[in-house]
Protein backbone atom coordinates (compact mmCIF):
# COMPACT_ATOMS: atom_id res chain seq x y z
CA UNK A 1 0.00 0.00 0.00
CA UNK A 2 0.89 3.56 -0.55
CA UNK A 3 0.55 5.90 2.18
CA UNK A 4 1.18 9.62 2.63
CA UNK A 5 1.56 10.84 6.52
CA UNK A 6 1.42 14.93 6.47
CA UNK A 7 4.00 15.55 3.70
CA UNK A 8 4.86 19.06 3.17
CA UNK A 9 6.57 20.24 0.22
CA UNK A 10 7.74 24.00 -0.88
CA UNK A 11 9.86 25.42 -3.79
CA UNK A 12 11.58 28.14 -2.02
CA UNK A 13 8.90 30.16 -1.05
CA UNK A 14 5.67 28.55 -2.56
CA UNK A 15 4.44 25.83 -0.59
CA UNK A 16 2.83 23.31 -2.82
CA UNK A 17 1.93 20.49 -0.43
CA UNK A 18 0.60 21.87 3.33
CA UNK A 19 0.30 17.99 5.21
CA UNK A 20 -1.18 15.73 2.81
CA UNK A 21 -2.06 12.26 4.17
CA UNK A 22 -4.06 9.59 2.12
CA UNK A 23 -4.08 5.68 1.69
CA UNK A 24 -4.22 4.13 -1.51
CA UNK A 25 -5.41 1.05 -1.42
CA UNK A 26 -4.00 -1.99 -3.63
CA UNK A 27 -6.03 -3.80 -6.58
CA UNK A 28 -7.78 0.02 -7.49
CA UNK A 29 -7.11 3.35 -8.80
CA UNK A 30 -7.21 5.78 -6.69
CA UNK A 31 -7.61 9.14 -9.02
CA UNK A 32 -6.59 12.53 -7.48
CA UNK A 33 -8.08 15.69 -9.08
CA UNK A 34 -7.56 19.44 -8.12
CA UNK A 35 -6.56 22.43 -10.34
CA UNK A 36 -3.61 22.91 -12.44
CA UNK A 37 -0.94 24.06 -10.35
CA UNK A 38 -2.26 22.29 -6.92
CA UNK A 39 0.51 19.91 -6.73
CA UNK A 40 -0.74 16.61 -8.04
CA UNK A 41 2.33 15.45 -9.71
CA UNK A 42 4.32 16.56 -7.12
CA UNK A 43 2.56 14.46 -5.12
CA UNK A 44 3.50 11.31 -7.78
CA UNK A 45 7.07 12.32 -7.81
CA UNK A 46 7.36 12.27 -3.43
CA UNK A 47 5.95 8.44 -4.27
CA UNK A 48 8.64 7.76 -7.38
CA UNK A 49 11.33 9.21 -5.01
CA UNK A 50 11.95 12.10 -7.54
CA UNK A 51 11.38 14.52 -4.55
CA UNK A 52 12.14 14.24 -0.97
CA UNK A 53 9.01 15.62 0.69
CA UNK A 54 10.00 18.72 3.39
CA UNK A 55 8.01 17.09 6.18
CA UNK A 56 5.80 14.13 6.74
CA UNK A 57 6.49 10.60 5.48
CA UNK A 58 5.96 8.99 2.06
CA UNK A 59 5.48 4.95 2.49
CA UNK A 60 5.40 2.11 -0.39
CA UNK A 61 4.72 -1.07 1.34
CA UNK A 62 5.85 0.28 5.26
CA UNK A 63 9.44 1.76 3.54
CA UNK A 64 9.58 5.40 3.76
CA UNK A 65 10.84 6.53 0.94
CA UNK A 66 13.19 8.98 1.41
CA UNK A 67 14.69 6.72 4.02
CA UNK A 68 15.92 4.42 1.54
CA UNK A 69 19.35 4.19 0.31
CA UNK A 70 20.33 4.32 -3.41
CA UNK A 71 19.63 0.28 -3.64
CA UNK A 72 16.78 0.76 -2.07
CA UNK A 73 15.37 3.47 -4.19
CA UNK A 74 16.42 1.09 -7.20
CA UNK A 75 14.49 -1.45 -5.55
CA UNK A 76 11.45 0.47 -5.18
CA UNK A 77 11.32 2.18 -8.67
CA UNK A 78 11.48 -1.38 -9.33
CA UNK A 79 7.91 -2.04 -8.36
CA UNK A 80 6.42 1.14 -9.31
CA UNK A 81 5.81 1.92 -13.15
CA UNK A 82 5.07 5.82 -13.87
CA UNK A 83 3.76 7.43 -17.06
CA UNK A 84 4.62 10.47 -17.73
CA UNK A 85 2.33 13.62 -19.01
CA UNK A 86 4.25 14.30 -22.34
CA UNK A 87 5.19 10.16 -21.90
CA UNK A 88 9.21 11.40 -21.68
CA UNK A 89 9.86 8.94 -24.63
CA UNK A 90 13.66 8.65 -25.17
CA UNK A 91 13.78 10.76 -28.38
CA UNK A 92 16.86 9.18 -30.16
CA UNK A 93 15.62 5.36 -29.29
CA UNK A 94 13.09 3.26 -30.85
CA UNK A 95 9.56 2.42 -29.33
CA UNK A 96 11.31 -0.77 -28.48
CA UNK A 97 14.16 0.16 -27.34
CA UNK A 98 12.50 2.32 -25.04
CA UNK A 99 10.28 -0.47 -23.54
CA UNK A 100 14.07 -2.37 -23.04
CA UNK A 101 15.35 0.48 -21.58
CA UNK A 102 13.47 -1.29 -18.25
CA UNK A 103 13.72 -4.39 -19.00
CA UNK A 104 17.12 -4.54 -19.18
CA UNK A 105 17.43 -2.96 -16.03
CA UNK A 106 15.58 -5.86 -14.39
CA UNK A 107 17.67 -8.35 -16.17
CA UNK A 108 14.93 -9.30 -19.21
CA UNK A 109 16.83 -9.74 -21.53
CA UNK A 110 16.71 -11.85 -25.07
CA UNK A 111 13.23 -13.68 -25.92
CA UNK A 112 12.10 -13.05 -22.98
CA UNK A 113 12.50 -9.40 -23.65
CA UNK A 114 10.48 -9.36 -26.89
CA UNK A 115 7.91 -11.50 -25.75
CA UNK A 116 7.17 -8.81 -22.64
CA UNK A 117 7.61 -6.07 -25.46
CA UNK A 118 5.03 -7.26 -27.81
CA UNK A 119 2.67 -8.46 -25.19
CA UNK A 120 2.80 -4.52 -23.64
CA UNK A 121 2.99 -3.06 -27.56
CA UNK A 122 -0.46 -5.17 -28.02
CA UNK A 123 -2.20 -4.52 -24.70
CA UNK A 124 -1.92 -0.70 -25.59
CA UNK A 125 -3.25 -1.74 -29.26
CA UNK A 126 -0.01 -0.79 -30.74
CA UNK A 127 1.27 -3.78 -32.21
CA UNK A 128 4.05 -3.38 -34.91
CA UNK A 129 5.30 -0.03 -34.09
CA UNK A 130 8.20 -1.13 -32.23
CA UNK A 131 10.54 -0.10 -34.92
CA UNK A 132 9.04 3.66 -35.06
CA UNK A 133 10.88 6.54 -33.17
CA UNK A 134 8.65 8.86 -30.90
CA UNK A 135 8.78 11.69 -33.33
CA UNK A 136 6.80 9.44 -36.02
CA UNK A 137 4.00 8.56 -33.63
CA UNK A 138 0.94 10.72 -32.69
CA UNK A 139 0.67 12.04 -28.82
CA UNK A 140 -2.05 9.65 -28.46
CA UNK A 141 0.18 6.98 -29.64
CA UNK A 142 3.21 8.46 -27.51
CA UNK A 143 1.39 7.86 -24.49
CA UNK A 144 0.28 4.39 -24.79
CA UNK A 145 3.50 4.02 -25.47
CA UNK A 146 4.69 5.37 -22.49
CA UNK A 147 1.62 3.30 -20.71
CA UNK A 148 3.40 0.02 -22.40
CA UNK A 149 6.93 0.96 -20.96
CA UNK A 150 5.18 1.00 -17.35
CA UNK A 151 3.48 -2.07 -18.23
CA UNK A 152 6.42 -4.05 -19.53
CA UNK A 153 7.75 -4.24 -16.16
CA UNK A 154 5.15 -5.46 -14.37
CA UNK A 155 4.87 -3.21 -11.71
CA UNK A 156 2.89 -3.41 -8.36
CA UNK A 157 2.13 0.32 -9.05
CA UNK A 158 1.61 2.30 -11.77
CA UNK A 159 1.12 6.21 -11.76
CA UNK A 160 -0.15 8.26 -14.06
CA UNK A 161 -0.14 11.75 -14.75
CA UNK A 162 -2.27 13.75 -16.50
CA UNK A 163 -2.86 10.96 -19.19
CA UNK A 164 -5.40 12.51 -20.83
CA UNK A 165 -4.32 15.77 -21.08
CA UNK A 166 -4.36 17.07 -24.90
CA UNK A 167 -5.99 14.38 -25.98
CA UNK A 168 -9.36 13.89 -28.38
CA UNK A 169 -12.41 12.56 -26.90
CA UNK A 170 -12.12 9.25 -28.73
CA UNK A 171 -8.28 9.02 -27.21
CA UNK A 172 -9.15 9.70 -24.11
CA UNK A 173 -11.89 7.01 -23.82
CA UNK A 174 -9.15 4.63 -25.40
CA UNK A 175 -6.66 5.67 -22.54
CA UNK A 176 -9.00 5.18 -19.41
CA UNK A 177 -9.87 1.89 -20.95
CA UNK A 178 -6.47 1.07 -20.53
CA UNK A 179 -6.27 2.45 -17.11
CA UNK A 180 -9.26 0.33 -15.95
CA UNK A 181 -7.47 -3.01 -18.01
CA UNK A 182 -4.07 -2.49 -16.45
CA UNK A 183 -6.21 -2.32 -12.60
CA UNK A 184 -8.01 -5.29 -13.96
CA UNK A 185 -4.83 -6.78 -14.17
CA UNK A 186 -3.81 -6.53 -10.81
CA UNK A 187 -1.71 -3.33 -11.63
CA UNK A 188 -2.68 -0.23 -8.53
CA UNK A 189 -3.30 2.79 -10.31
CA UNK A 190 -2.56 5.83 -9.11
CA UNK A 191 -4.27 8.50 -11.49
CA UNK A 192 -3.55 12.31 -11.15
CA UNK A 193 -6.16 14.55 -13.52
CA UNK A 194 -8.08 17.33 -13.97
CA UNK A 195 -10.50 15.57 -16.31
CA UNK A 196 -13.39 14.28 -14.19
CA UNK A 197 -14.89 12.44 -16.90
CA UNK A 198 -12.12 10.21 -17.37
CA UNK A 199 -11.72 10.37 -13.27
CA UNK A 200 -14.94 9.09 -13.39
CA UNK A 201 -14.81 6.40 -15.85
CA UNK A 202 -11.25 5.07 -14.37
CA UNK A 203 -11.12 5.43 -10.78
CA UNK A 204 -12.60 3.38 -7.78
CA UNK A 205 -11.70 5.65 -5.37
CA UNK A 206 -10.95 9.88 -5.64
CA UNK A 207 -9.67 12.50 -3.52
CA UNK A 208 -9.64 16.10 -4.27
CA UNK A 209 -6.16 17.96 -3.51
CA UNK A 210 -7.12 21.67 -2.20
CA UNK A 211 -4.48 24.22 -1.32
CA UNK A 212 -1.93 21.47 -0.66
CA UNK A 213 -3.77 19.33 1.69
CA UNK A 214 -6.75 16.35 0.77
CA UNK A 215 -10.08 18.26 0.72
CA UNK A 216 -11.81 14.93 0.85
CA UNK A 217 -11.32 11.23 -0.12
CA UNK A 218 -13.70 8.86 -0.69
CA UNK A 219 -15.13 6.28 -3.68
CA UNK A 220 -16.18 8.10 -6.43
CA UNK A 221 -19.99 8.24 -5.75
CA UNK A 222 -19.06 9.87 -1.86
CA UNK A 223 -17.24 12.26 -3.93
CA UNK A 224 -19.90 12.88 -6.54
CA UNK A 225 -22.43 13.13 -3.96
CA UNK A 226 -20.55 15.70 -1.59
CA UNK A 227 -21.93 18.77 0.00
CA UNK A 228 -18.69 20.40 0.47
CA UNK A 229 -19.02 23.22 -1.62
CA UNK A 230 -15.08 23.36 -3.66
CA UNK A 231 -15.45 19.83 -4.10
CA UNK A 232 -18.92 20.14 -5.81
CA UNK A 233 -18.24 23.30 -7.49
CA UNK A 234 -14.76 21.36 -9.00
CA UNK A 235 -16.68 18.45 -9.98
CA UNK A 236 -19.53 20.21 -11.52
CA UNK A 237 -16.86 22.58 -12.99
CA UNK A 238 -18.03 25.65 -11.53
CA UNK A 239 -15.89 28.61 -10.94
CA UNK A 240 -14.59 28.10 -7.40
CA UNK A 241 -13.79 30.17 -4.74
CA UNK A 242 -10.31 30.55 -5.85
CA UNK A 243 -11.65 31.90 -9.51
CA UNK A 244 -14.38 34.05 -8.18
CA UNK A 245 -11.75 36.12 -5.71
CA UNK A 246 -9.10 36.26 -8.46
CA UNK A 247 -12.02 37.64 -10.76
CA UNK A 248 -13.49 40.20 -7.96
CA UNK A 249 -10.13 41.30 -7.46
CA UNK A 250 -9.42 42.03 -11.18
CA UNK A 251 -12.35 43.82 -11.14
CA UNK A 252 -11.38 46.01 -8.53
CA UNK A 253 -7.96 46.43 -10.01
CA UNK A 254 -10.06 47.90 -13.90
CA UNK A 255 -12.34 49.75 -11.59
CA UNK A 256 -9.21 51.45 -9.64
CA UNK A 257 -7.06 52.17 -12.77
CA UNK A 258 -10.17 53.63 -14.66
CA UNK A 259 -10.99 55.94 -11.94
CA UNK A 260 -7.43 57.15 -11.73
CA UNK A 261 -7.36 57.77 -15.36
CA UNK B 1 18.01 13.33 -8.57
CA UNK B 2 18.77 15.79 -6.11
CA UNK B 3 21.96 16.03 -6.72
CA UNK B 4 21.43 16.10 -10.08
CA UNK B 5 20.46 19.78 -9.60
CA UNK B 6 23.54 20.66 -8.00
CA UNK B 7 24.25 23.16 -10.27
CA UNK B 8 20.95 25.33 -9.71
CA UNK B 9 22.82 26.92 -6.59
CA UNK B 10 20.63 25.88 -3.53
CA UNK B 11 23.51 27.62 -1.49
CA UNK B 12 26.93 26.60 -0.86
CA UNK B 13 27.92 28.52 -4.46
CA UNK B 14 28.92 26.90 -7.83
CA UNK B 15 32.25 25.72 -6.95
CA UNK B 16 30.86 23.68 -4.24
CA UNK B 17 27.99 23.08 -6.78
CA UNK B 18 31.08 21.69 -9.27
CA UNK B 19 32.51 20.09 -6.67
CA UNK B 20 29.03 18.29 -5.79
CA UNK B 21 28.47 17.35 -9.14
CA UNK B 22 32.27 15.89 -9.79
CA UNK B 23 31.95 13.96 -6.74
CA UNK B 24 28.51 11.99 -7.70
CA UNK B 25 30.06 11.75 -11.16
CA UNK B 26 33.17 10.19 -9.25
CA UNK B 27 30.82 7.85 -7.27
CA UNK B 28 28.28 6.99 -10.53
CA UNK B 29 31.82 5.20 -11.77
CA UNK B 30 31.18 2.61 -9.97
CA UNK B 31 28.01 1.66 -11.76
CA UNK B 32 30.19 0.26 -14.81
CA UNK B 33 27.34 -1.84 -15.94
CA UNK B 34 25.23 1.29 -17.38
CA UNK B 35 28.13 3.44 -18.20
CA UNK B 36 30.06 1.22 -20.17
CA UNK B 37 27.82 0.23 -22.73
CA UNK B 38 27.69 4.05 -24.42
CA UNK B 39 31.36 4.91 -24.14
CA UNK B 40 32.79 3.94 -27.46
CA UNK B 41 29.68 5.60 -28.79
CA UNK B 42 30.54 9.09 -26.93
CA UNK B 43 34.07 8.46 -27.77
CA UNK B 44 32.80 8.81 -31.73
CA UNK B 45 30.61 11.45 -31.28
CA UNK B 46 32.33 13.97 -29.19
CA UNK B 47 35.86 12.81 -29.94
CA UNK B 48 36.15 11.19 -33.56
CA UNK B 49 33.67 13.90 -35.22
CA UNK B 50 35.60 16.73 -33.57
CA UNK B 51 38.44 16.38 -35.32
CA UNK B 52 37.76 18.00 -38.72
CA UNK B 53 37.27 21.37 -36.42
CA UNK B 54 40.46 20.67 -34.86
CA UNK B 55 42.32 20.38 -37.70
CA UNK B 56 41.01 23.45 -39.30
CA UNK B 57 41.87 25.24 -36.73
CA UNK B 58 45.22 23.52 -36.66
CA UNK B 59 46.66 24.36 -40.14
CA UNK B 60 45.86 27.91 -40.17
CA UNK B 61 47.57 28.21 -36.46
CA UNK B 62 50.85 26.51 -38.00
CA UNK B 63 50.47 29.23 -40.58
CA UNK B 64 50.11 32.30 -39.24
CA UNK B 65 52.92 30.81 -36.50
CA UNK B 66 55.61 30.54 -38.82
CA UNK B 67 54.82 33.95 -40.39
CA UNK B 68 54.98 35.53 -37.23
CA UNK B 69 58.06 34.06 -35.84
CA UNK B 70 60.00 34.73 -39.32
CA UNK B 71 58.66 38.06 -39.31
CA UNK B 72 60.12 38.50 -35.20
CA UNK B 73 63.24 36.75 -35.62
CA UNK B 74 64.56 38.20 -39.37
CA UNK B 75 67.68 40.35 -38.78
CA UNK B 76 67.88 39.38 -34.94
CA UNK B 77 68.20 35.31 -34.44
CA UNK B 78 69.12 32.51 -37.33
CA UNK B 79 65.67 32.02 -38.94
CA UNK B 80 65.88 27.95 -38.84
CA UNK B 81 64.73 28.92 -34.89
CA UNK B 82 61.11 29.69 -36.54
CA UNK B 83 60.76 25.11 -36.18
CA UNK B 84 61.95 25.50 -32.83
CA UNK B 85 59.19 28.09 -32.06
CA UNK B 86 56.51 26.43 -34.16
CA UNK B 87 57.14 22.85 -32.67
CA UNK B 88 57.36 25.19 -28.87
CA UNK B 89 54.11 26.82 -29.15
CA UNK B 90 51.88 24.12 -30.90
CA UNK B 91 52.46 21.42 -28.82
CA UNK B 92 52.73 23.27 -25.24
CA UNK B 93 50.29 25.60 -25.64
CA UNK B 94 48.09 26.46 -29.16
CA UNK B 95 46.77 23.05 -30.01
CA UNK B 96 45.73 21.84 -26.53
CA UNK B 97 44.53 25.28 -25.90
CA UNK B 98 42.59 26.35 -29.29
CA UNK B 99 41.26 22.88 -29.94
CA UNK B 100 39.79 23.13 -26.16
CA UNK B 101 38.34 26.74 -26.90
CA UNK B 102 36.61 25.27 -29.91
CA UNK B 103 35.46 21.81 -27.88
CA UNK B 104 34.12 23.65 -25.16
CA UNK B 105 32.25 25.33 -28.00
CA UNK B 106 31.22 21.89 -29.81
CA UNK B 107 30.97 19.77 -27.32
CA UNK B 108 30.25 21.73 -24.27
CA UNK B 109 27.30 22.86 -25.60
CA UNK B 110 26.08 19.64 -27.81
CA UNK B 111 25.90 18.33 -24.06
CA UNK B 112 24.28 21.09 -22.12
CA UNK B 113 21.15 20.87 -25.07
CA UNK B 114 20.97 17.65 -25.05
CA UNK B 115 21.22 16.59 -21.54
CA UNK B 116 19.02 20.20 -20.67
CA UNK B 117 16.61 18.86 -23.42
CA UNK B 118 16.10 15.54 -21.59
CA UNK B 119 15.70 17.56 -18.25
CA UNK B 120 12.84 19.53 -19.36
CA UNK B 121 11.03 17.03 -21.06
CA UNK B 122 11.01 14.76 -18.12
CA UNK B 123 13.29 12.38 -19.40
CA UNK B 124 16.24 12.62 -17.03
CA UNK B 125 13.22 11.81 -14.43
CA UNK B 126 12.17 8.92 -17.02
CA UNK B 127 15.00 7.17 -16.57
CA UNK B 128 15.09 7.54 -12.79
CA UNK B 129 12.01 6.19 -12.78
CA UNK B 130 12.90 3.07 -15.00
CA UNK B 131 16.07 2.48 -11.62
CA UNK B 132 19.18 4.05 -13.41
CA UNK B 133 21.38 6.36 -12.05
CA UNK B 134 21.07 9.37 -14.39
CA UNK B 135 24.62 10.40 -13.88
CA UNK B 136 26.21 7.22 -14.29
CA UNK B 137 23.60 6.43 -17.65
CA UNK B 138 24.28 10.10 -19.17
CA UNK B 139 27.53 12.11 -17.32
CA UNK B 140 29.99 9.66 -16.85
CA UNK B 141 30.18 8.18 -20.59
CA UNK B 142 30.46 11.83 -21.46
CA UNK B 143 33.20 13.13 -18.99
CA UNK B 144 34.67 10.01 -19.62
CA UNK B 145 34.90 9.85 -23.17
CA UNK B 146 35.81 13.57 -23.69
CA UNK B 147 39.02 13.06 -20.86
CA UNK B 148 40.28 9.83 -22.95
CA UNK B 149 39.17 11.78 -26.35
CA UNK B 150 40.59 15.31 -26.23
CA UNK B 151 44.20 14.18 -26.00
CA UNK B 152 43.60 12.39 -29.47
CA UNK B 153 42.48 15.31 -31.02
CA UNK B 154 44.21 17.70 -29.80
CA UNK B 155 47.72 15.23 -30.58
CA UNK B 156 46.00 15.15 -34.31
CA UNK B 157 46.30 19.16 -33.99
CA UNK B 158 49.60 19.12 -32.78
CA UNK B 159 50.83 17.52 -36.12
CA UNK B 160 48.88 19.21 -38.19
CA UNK B 161 50.32 22.25 -36.94
CA UNK B 162 53.45 21.48 -36.96
CA UNK B 163 53.21 20.65 -40.70
CA UNK B 164 51.19 23.71 -42.07
CA UNK B 165 53.83 25.80 -40.36
CA UNK B 166 56.21 23.26 -41.92
CA UNK B 167 54.80 23.86 -45.10
CA UNK B 168 54.29 27.46 -44.65
CA UNK B 169 58.12 28.06 -43.83
CA UNK B 170 59.19 26.15 -46.89
CA UNK B 171 56.71 27.61 -49.62
CA UNK B 172 56.11 31.61 -48.28
CA UNK B 173 59.56 31.99 -46.19
CA UNK B 174 62.97 31.28 -47.56
CA UNK B 175 63.66 28.12 -45.27
CA UNK B 176 64.34 24.87 -46.30
CA UNK B 177 62.82 21.57 -45.00
CA UNK B 178 65.93 20.69 -43.43
CA UNK B 179 66.14 24.48 -41.39
CA UNK B 180 62.72 23.83 -40.39
CA UNK B 181 63.43 20.27 -38.89
CA UNK B 182 66.73 21.45 -37.38
CA UNK B 183 64.87 24.12 -35.22
CA UNK B 184 62.23 22.13 -34.84
CA UNK B 185 64.62 19.39 -33.01
CA UNK B 186 66.27 21.65 -31.51
CA UNK B 187 64.82 22.52 -28.37
CA UNK B 188 62.21 19.41 -28.70
CA UNK B 189 61.56 17.42 -25.80
CA UNK B 190 59.08 14.77 -25.23
CA UNK B 191 57.53 16.64 -22.04
CA UNK B 192 56.35 19.24 -24.81
CA UNK B 193 53.86 16.72 -26.14
CA UNK B 194 52.77 15.03 -22.57
CA UNK B 195 52.74 18.11 -20.94
CA UNK B 196 49.82 19.54 -23.96
CA UNK B 197 47.82 16.09 -23.89
CA UNK B 198 47.79 15.76 -20.15
CA UNK B 199 46.62 19.40 -20.17
CA UNK B 200 43.98 18.80 -23.19
CA UNK B 201 42.56 16.01 -20.75
CA UNK B 202 41.96 18.13 -18.10
CA UNK B 203 40.41 20.09 -20.61
CA UNK B 204 38.04 17.90 -21.64
CA UNK B 205 37.13 16.69 -18.14
CA UNK B 206 36.02 20.07 -17.44
CA UNK B 207 34.03 20.89 -20.36
CA UNK B 208 31.74 17.88 -20.76
CA UNK B 209 31.63 18.10 -16.42
CA UNK B 210 30.28 21.57 -17.38
CA UNK B 211 28.20 20.98 -19.66
CA UNK B 212 26.37 17.96 -18.19
CA UNK B 213 26.16 19.53 -14.85
CA UNK B 214 24.58 23.19 -16.94
CA UNK B 215 22.47 20.78 -18.75
CA UNK B 216 20.62 18.59 -16.08
CA UNK B 217 20.04 21.63 -13.81
CA UNK B 218 18.45 23.93 -17.33
CA UNK B 219 15.14 24.24 -16.41
CA UNK B 220 12.53 26.80 -18.16
CA UNK B 221 11.49 25.18 -21.59
CA UNK B 222 13.84 26.20 -24.82
CA UNK B 223 14.78 29.41 -23.17
CA UNK B 224 16.30 27.58 -20.20
CA UNK B 225 18.12 24.83 -22.29
CA UNK B 226 19.92 27.68 -24.59
CA UNK B 227 20.38 29.48 -21.46
CA UNK B 228 22.37 26.49 -20.16
CA UNK B 229 24.09 25.61 -22.98
CA UNK B 230 25.48 29.31 -23.36
CA UNK B 231 26.80 29.08 -19.63
CA UNK B 232 28.42 25.27 -20.89
CA UNK B 233 30.36 27.34 -23.59
CA UNK B 234 31.29 30.23 -21.03
CA UNK B 235 32.13 28.06 -18.22
CA UNK B 236 34.01 25.54 -20.10
CA UNK B 237 36.35 28.59 -21.53
CA UNK B 238 37.34 30.12 -18.46
CA UNK B 239 37.78 26.45 -17.14
CA UNK B 240 40.49 25.40 -19.74
CA UNK B 241 42.19 29.04 -19.32
CA UNK B 242 42.62 28.48 -15.46
CA UNK B 243 43.44 24.89 -15.74
CA UNK B 244 46.02 25.92 -18.28
CA UNK B 245 47.70 28.76 -15.96
CA UNK B 246 47.80 25.83 -13.58
CA UNK B 247 49.59 23.28 -15.09
CA UNK B 248 52.09 25.98 -16.03
CA UNK B 249 52.61 26.46 -12.67
CA UNK B 250 52.81 23.45 -11.69
CA UNK B 251 54.70 21.47 -14.55
CA UNK B 252 57.00 24.28 -15.80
Amino acid sequence: MIALRDVHKAFGSKRVLDGVSLDVPEGQNTVIIGQSGAGKSVLLKLIVGLFTADAGAVEVDGAEVAALDPAGLVALRGTIGYVFQFAALFDSMTVRENLALGLERKGVTGEAQRARIAEALALVNLPGTEERYPAELSGGMRKRVGIARAIALRPKYILYDEPTSGLDPVTTAVMDELMVKTRDLGHTGVIVTHDMRSAERVGDRMAMLYRGRIRQAGTVAELRASDDPVVHRFIAGLPGEDEAEAAARERAEAAAAGGAA
Amino acid sequence: MQELALARGAGGGFVAGVGRGALTALRALGDVRTWAPHLAQQMRRLGVDSVPIAIFIAVFTGIVLALLSNYIFTGAVPLYLVGALVGKTVTMELAPVLTGMALAGRVGANIAAELGTMRVTEQVDALETLAYDANAYLVVPRVLAATLMFPVVTAFAMAIGICSGWVAAIGILDLTALQFKKGLLLFYEFKDIWFGLLKSASFGFAVALMGSLQGLASGGGAQGVGAAATRAVVLGCEAILMLDAFWAVVLL
